[in-house]
């Protein structure tokens, strides 16, 4: 049926069969997982990686952008977990539960597994696949079924990455952190898969930061899917701050049920080619979510949030606010659907997204899109793309305030409107303290 | 030596010819009223003064304290102490009033060699001017004028003179969009601030301001330049004969 021409292969899809064929037979688990990554590479090989004449992944032509591909990260070394010790610490001051990972493996001896919440349990998605759990192979790629090409290079590759079970009931005092730190001695792909289930009436705090050094060309494909469970709340904040010669494809798939409060944040400054996909679909009634995220890019870095909203229960609320500040000949992209079914009435969904333009070269591109199948909704969605305010600037300026120092304030004023979404303090004030520290480089320069 | 000395000011905007030879004496101590209709180039006095991109001087002098300032930037001239009170406050989505009045204060402080006040003495500072203008505290912690109704933003403006304690005040149009009570307010934090170190600029329209400002010089403004001085009753002259006569007299 499908009579495409099968497109000519790059060098990046060459190494990345290459690496396949090497691999799958290493990989973790056997059976019906082998026959899942063998299907998910097959997918890829027919389509090969996404480029501009594929609708969703327009604006990030990654044929284009990924000139090759990384050889998969092999197991740490001593050096690099000695590298890899001080990981997270940007984030320190929300006393999270470290859960770390080097190159995508899991390194319990730098996580802090002591004395867990009755109800949460933390494991290893590499010993998962192993041992074919089936608390785990039962919703693998079954939460937000999807064929877009990055998550089956995931379902090809995966190696490792978080299974979390947060209880029914259980509030978690302390947020999670997910660390996932590049940190070998040459630049190496790494396939993290992560598993989240938050059950009914759970209280947990996910979050996720991604790092590495300042110019390795490391390769990350991220993937987690989760689970909100009835009645859960649950914040996901995922901060991707790898060094500039990254490039990062996450993929976050949440399943989201009734009476839920859920809110997703990103906040992107790393990386030279950065894609964010968010599917999040909303299965349950009555569920308010806030999904929102702030990017600072500058160089040539490129940023692109790409985002499915799918109201399948009704009555549901979604905010998504986006903002990006783009300075010198950095790009921002915001393709956001919001799907609303049938069945979903009184859906009430609001997408905007807001970009700030430093530079004469830096670029927007925003695709905001409604598909609306039920007839009692409210949804609407707006995009603004322009630069500093002249009048604001000259207001402080005219207070003695030096331009630069104004440009800042106005910037972290313009950030600060996303970030206030996330809930938990110490958080935001650790997220304006890196705003802030992107405002200096950017004034020393 | 005077305070301010305008010389012979020449101002264009967009090409067209605003200010034509304007010029103005304030000396220390002293409160300068600046009348005139519509259009007779008031407010862009003020933004001139104040620095605005988009005023270009074609010819003239501004001097603060014997030095021309028209080379400056805006924050500069503000660090050497001219404070423009805005006739249309801004607002400031997701700046606090009080980050923006401490970032204020310390970058005029840094520029001029002081040391920057310690948080405790600022935040003393600031309740208790705004006590006396009746600003609530929780209007300090929202953004800059965020909400705020005109008399709250007029306020607010006299607020940050009074903290930023200028040598050279230039009000524009401060009365406008302002109830009574409201105008006794501003008027009463203006007149607290009166001192022989101090001089004002006041501009305005109508005379209904200098009841509650009273002026040591009244002048009136036409066509971009000062065609008439005189004391304080100049200003009743004009609420009861209109501006009428300066549009003849420079036909």
């Amino acid at each position: 049926m499908n009579a495409d021409v099968r497109p000519i292969k790059t060098a990046a899809e060459t190494a990345l069969a290459d690496s396949f064929a090497a691999a799958k037979d290493r990989l973790p688990g056997a059976g019906p997982l082998a026959a899942l990554r063998a299907e998910a590479f097959r997918q890829f090989s027919t389509s090969g990686l996404p480029h501009r004449r594929v609708e969703e992944w327009k604006y990030t032509d990654l044929r284009a952008l990924m000139r090759d591909a990384k050889p998969l990260a092999g197991v740490p070394d001593a050096a690099a977990k000695a590298r890899a010790r001080n990981a997270g610490a940007s984030l320190a001051s929300i006393e999270g539960r470290r859960i770390v990972f080097i190159d995508g493996a899991f390194a319990p001896e730098l996580s802090d597994l002591a004395g867990l919440e009755a109800g949460l349990s933390i494991g290893s998605m590499g010993e998962a696949l192993a041992a074919a759990d089936p608390q785990v192979t039962s919703l693998l790629g079954k939460l937000v079924p999807t064929d877009d090409v990055a998550v089956a290079l995931n379902t090809a590759f995966m190696g490792d990455g978080a299974v979390i079970r947060v209880g029914q009931g259980a509030a978690l005092a302390r947020p999670l952190h997910l660390v996932f730190v590049n940190a070998g001695g040459t630049p190496a792909a790494v396939f993290t898969r992560s598993l989240v289930v938050i059950e009914k009436g759970a209280r947990a705090m996910l979050v996720e930061s991604h790092e590495g050094p300042a110019a390795s060309e490391h390769q990350v494909n991220a993937a987690l899917e989760l689970k909100v469970g009835d009645e859960a709340h649950v914040d996901h904040v995922k901060i991707t701050g790898e060094g500039a010669g990254a490039l990062h494809v996450s993929t976050l798939m949440a399943a989201v049920g009734a009476h839920a409060r859920f809110n997703e944040f990103l906040f992107t400054t790393g990386g030279t080619v950065v894609r964010n996909q968010l599917f999040v679909r909303f299965d349950g009634e009555g569920t308010i979510a806030g999904i929102r995220g702030a990017s600072l890019l500058r160089g040539r870095q490129h940023a692109d949030t790409t985002l499915i909203a799918d109201h399948v229960a009704a009555g549901c609320t979604g905010r998504e606010v986006f903002k990006s500040v783009i300075d010198d000949e950095g790009r921002a992209v915001f393709q956001g659907k919001i799907i609303v079914r049938p069945e979903a009435q009184k859906t009430d969904a609001r997408m905007a997204t807001h970009a700030l333009l430093l530079s004469e070269n830096a670029e927007a591109d925003n695709k905001p899109e409604l598909e609306i199948f039920a007839d009692d909704v409210q949804c609407g969605h707006g995009a603004t793309a322009g630069d500093l305010d002249e009048d604001l600037l000259f207001y402080l300026k005219a207070r003695g305030i030096p331009p630069k120092d104004a440009e800042a304030l106005l910037i972290q004023a313009f950030v600060g409107e996303a970030v206030e979404g996330i809930e938990h303090a110490g958080l935001r004030d650790a997220l304006m303290d890196q705003v802030a520290a992107w405002l200096e480089a950017r004034a020393r320069r | 030596m005077a305070l301010l000395e305008v010389k012979n000011l020449h101002v264009e905007v967009d090409g067209k010819q605003i200010l034509n030879g304007l010029d103005l004496v304030v000396e220390k101590g002293s409160v300068h009223a600046i009348m005139g209709p519509n259009g007779s180039g008031k407010s862009t006095l003020a933004h001139v003064l104040a620095g605005k991109d988009a005023y270009v001087v074609t010819q003239g002098q501004v001097l603060l304290d014997g030095e021309d300032i028209l080379a400056l930037p805006p924050d500069e001239r503000a660090a050497k102490g001219l404070f423009l009170a805005f006739q249309y406050p801004l607002e400031i989505p997701g700046v606090a009033t009080m980050t923006f009045l401490r970032t204020a204060l310390n970058a005029q402080r840094k520029k001029r060699g002081e040391a920057e006040l310690l948080v405790p003495d600022f935040i003393k500072r600031v309740r208790e001017v705004a006590g006396k203008l009746g600003i609530e505290q929780e209007m300090l912690r929202r953004g800059v004028n965020v909400g705020f109704s005109g008399g709250e933003k007029k306020r607010n403006e006299i607020l940050q003179m009074a903290l930023l304690e200028p040598r050279l005040c230039v009000l524009d149009e401060t009365d406008s969009g302002l109830d009574i009570d409201a105008l006794k307010v501003v008027s009463e934090g203006v007149n607290r601030l009166r001192s022989p170190e101090r001089g004002f600029v006041v501009i305005t329209h109508y005379q209904r301001l200098l009841d509650y400002i009273v002026p040591d010089v009244v002048h009136v403004l036409s066509q971009g330049r000062i065609v008439r001085t005189g004391g304080k009753e100049l200003a009743l002259e004009l609420e009861a004969k209109g501006y009428a006569q300066y549009h003849e007299e420079m036909a």
